[in-house]
């Protein structure tokens, strides 16, 4: 049962991912992210993690493709750029071998660590125990982490600022 | 029955560079919307001001490490030693110096405001979190918050290389930092911890026969390709010369200082402090990328003809240079006698982001004159029209190519000796023959700036803060370069790390 789910929630991920790649229709593309999404909360489903699945569709499926689709949809879906052409002959078909490559390297490494991996699960813990827990280490190991991501987004709101702001309001 | 929870306990006092510095970005911004337009440079000042007591409190940090020993600091995320400190000191040096450049860079576009030092500050903020980082997760919110603030940086300008700079920077970046993430996700499998302390922890308790490490060395490879971009060592330099082009030159120098003495900062926490234990794997592995940057960097460096792509090369160079002395403190890392390694790569980093700094704001002021121009023609007779600008690029030029008695000699002797005492002689004939090739393309520099013809060209203006910036960042490469046990003197503690 659970590596049918595994299996199934990894097929929903990889396809997603493989459509935000190749679709040539950004609003398809953002389609394909929220596949992947929800395969990433179908993987937190299966381990037990039932608040993180939740937030994962709610925060990113919900908020923040929708963000994408407004935001693609705004600037207009028809503005492509011609990736066809190549300045060097070889790049791509390099590209894939080496990428390959590295696919098979780490895949091997995980394969061959899979023995040292983890093998503790909350799956005996009750009810909310789930967001206890993830309470208890945001704000206990990983305080300063979760302060941190309040400076990325004044990061966010100032880069904003930059990089629209008009010619016109520079004399106000 | 709830069990108890326990909060971390808060040093506020040795989290005060951090608190400043976002408070800094935090005031401007806030102050800044709500207010009609400060008066020319103020916005400049503020968050020079800014950085500088932020350093200044580190140093007082500094002195209570050294008083009551290192530790961590908020349930072992961030480290409280004296290596977070030197680094928090340079880099706070270094955006000091890059506010006051940006203020003439800016003024009068639609840049000029609070928004670009927010910038600055808080990018500064990453990078100094960068180097105090305990905790892997930390180090990459670092890692992000700088990036983030560097693209949009890089695209700054509304030019077209501008753009093109932001946006090779921001997908190669963004994909640098996707392959770090996928590192430390693999090292926290292998090792069970993203805390540098627990990681190291690990591997003291568990068996060295039986070890099975494939895990953690996938992460390992994976940490170093994405820190080995965020440093633009070769063969993951490529992005480095557009991107140095095409930004903005005080983004550009900004990038070179602050940028650089961050990652590799990480570098240092990465390899040498948290993962020790596999030194004999990672070292042939610096070794490499020591001596591709430093050949490509250098040979590459000679043949541009644009100021801005040879000091980008020149910096794929200096980043050779620096890896040098990573592989060095790689012969003893984790052990009780480790060596100069460490020190003299904290050392380069610092003396390297104050001229590195000073370098770029000669070159802004010249190409600003030149209407946006890099190309090396535009430096022709700058002697003539500008002789103490000229004087201060030639000192700056010098220390770079590490002539003796200047701050760049200090720095590349004390990669070089340390790389000797752990007989990498290989490593160090490379670097010094690497040197000799760079200095041909400064003194190309130097050449069209004093003897070149004197062409048409009114003097360029030179704005008061830029110049003294471009005065304080030349005083301290000779200062430094005179009486180096100023320095020397002071960074002995820096290798007695916490995790």
């Amino acid at each position: 049962m659970e590596l049918i789910v595994f299996v199934l929630a990894s097929a929903m991920v990889l396809s997603g991912a493989i459509g935000v790649v190749l679709f040539r229709n950004p609003v398809h593309a953002a389609l394909g992210l929220v596949l992947t999404l929800f395969g990433v909360a179908v993987h937190f489903v299966s381990m037990e993690a039932h608040f993180l699945a939740a937030v994962q569709v709610i925060v990113y499926a919900g908020a923040i493709v929708v963000l994408f689709l407004f935001v693609i949809m705004l600037l207009g879906v028809d503005r492509a750029e011609d990736l066809t052409i190549e300045p060097l002959k070889l790049q791509r078909p390099v590209a894939i071998v080496l990428g390959a490559g590295v696919t098979v390297l780490v895949a091997g490494a995980v394969v061959r660590g899979a023995d040292t991996l983890g093998r503790e699960t909350n799956a005996s813990a009750p009810g909310d125990s789930n967001i206890r827990a993830l309470a208890r280490s945001l704000y206990s190991d990983h305080v300063l982490a979760f302060e941190l991501t309040s400076v990325l987004l004044i990061v966010a709101v100032a880069g904003t600022v930059v990089l629209t702001r008009r010619l016109k309001k520079s004399e106000g | 029955m709830p069990e108890q929870f326990i909060a971390p306990s808060i040093d506020w006092f040795a989290l005060s560079p951090y608190l400043v510095m976002v408070a800094g970005a935090l005031g401007l911004l806030v102050v800044g919307a709500l207010t009609p337009r400060w008066p020319r440079g103020l916005y400049s000042l503020v968050s020079a001001l800014t950085a500088t007591s932020a350093g200044v409190l580190a140093v007082f940090i500094w002195n209570d490490v050294a008083e009551m020993g290192p530790g961590t600091l908020v349930g072992g995320a961030l480290s409280h030693d004296a290596f977070a400190q030197f680094v928090t000191i340079a880099v706070c040096a270094a955006t000091a110096l890059v506010a006051l450049v940006t203020d003439a860079e800016v003024r009068g576009t639609v840049l000029e405001g609070p928004e670009i030092h927010a910038l600055l500050l808080t990018a500064a903020t990453g990078a100094m979190v960068m180097g105090a980082s305990n905790d892997l997760i930390v180090l990459f919110l670092g890692l992000e918050t700088l990036s983030l603030a560097l693209y949009v940086l890089a695209a700054s300008e509304r030019t077209a290389a501008g753009q093109e700079a932001g946006m090779k920077y921001f997908i190669l970046g963004g994909l640098a930092s996707a392959v770090f993430l996928y590192g430390i996700a693999l090292l926290y499998g292998g090792a069970r911890s993203t805390n540098l302390g627990e990681i190291v922890a690990r591997f003291q308790s568990t068996v060295a026969l039986e070890r099975n490490d494939s895990l953690v060395l996938a992460g390992l490879a994976l940490l170093i390709v994405g820190l080995g971009f965020k440093v633009a060592a070769a063969p993951f330099h490529v992005w480095s010369p557009d991107v140095y082009q095409g930004a903005p030159t005080h983004v550009t120098a900004f990038m070179a200082s602050v940028g650089k003495a961050a990652a590799f900062a990480a570098m240092l926490r990465v390899l040498v402090i948290a993962l020790p234990f596999h030194r004999d794997d990672w070292r042939p592995v610096i070794w490499v990328l020591a001596i591709a940057s430093l050949v490509i960097g250098s040979t590459l460096a000679v043949v541009q003809t644009d100021v801005k792509r040879m000091l980008a090369f020149s910096s794929v160079s200096h980043a050779g240079f620096l890896l040098v002395g990573v592989e060095a403190a790689g012969h003893r890392a984790g052990e009780q006698i480790s060596g100069d390694g460490l020190e003299s790569v904290l050392v380069y980093l610092a003396l390297y982001s104050v001229l590195v700094v000073g370098t770029f704001s000669i070159v802004a002021v010249v190409s600003r004159h030149a209407g946006g121009s890099t190309d090396i023609s535009v430096f022709a007779g700058l002697g003539r029209r500008r002789p103490v600008l000229a004087l201060a690029l030639t000192i700056l030029l010098l220390a770079q190519a590490g002539v003796p008695l200047t701050s760049g000699f200090v720095a590349k002797w004390g990669v070089i000796q340390s790389a000797v005492a752990e007989r990498s002689y290989a490593i160090a004939i490379i670097a010094m023959v690497s040197a000799v090739i760079a200095a041909f393309l400064y003194l190309r520099i130097m050449v069209s700036a004093w003897l070149a013809d004197p062409s048409e060209v009114e003097p360029e203006p030179v704005p008061a803060m830029t110049g003294v910036a471009i005065a304080l960042a030349a005083a301290v490469t000779l200062v430094v370069g005179v009486y180096p046990e100023l320095l020397l003197g002071w960074t002995d503690a820096v290798s007695n790390f916490a995790r």
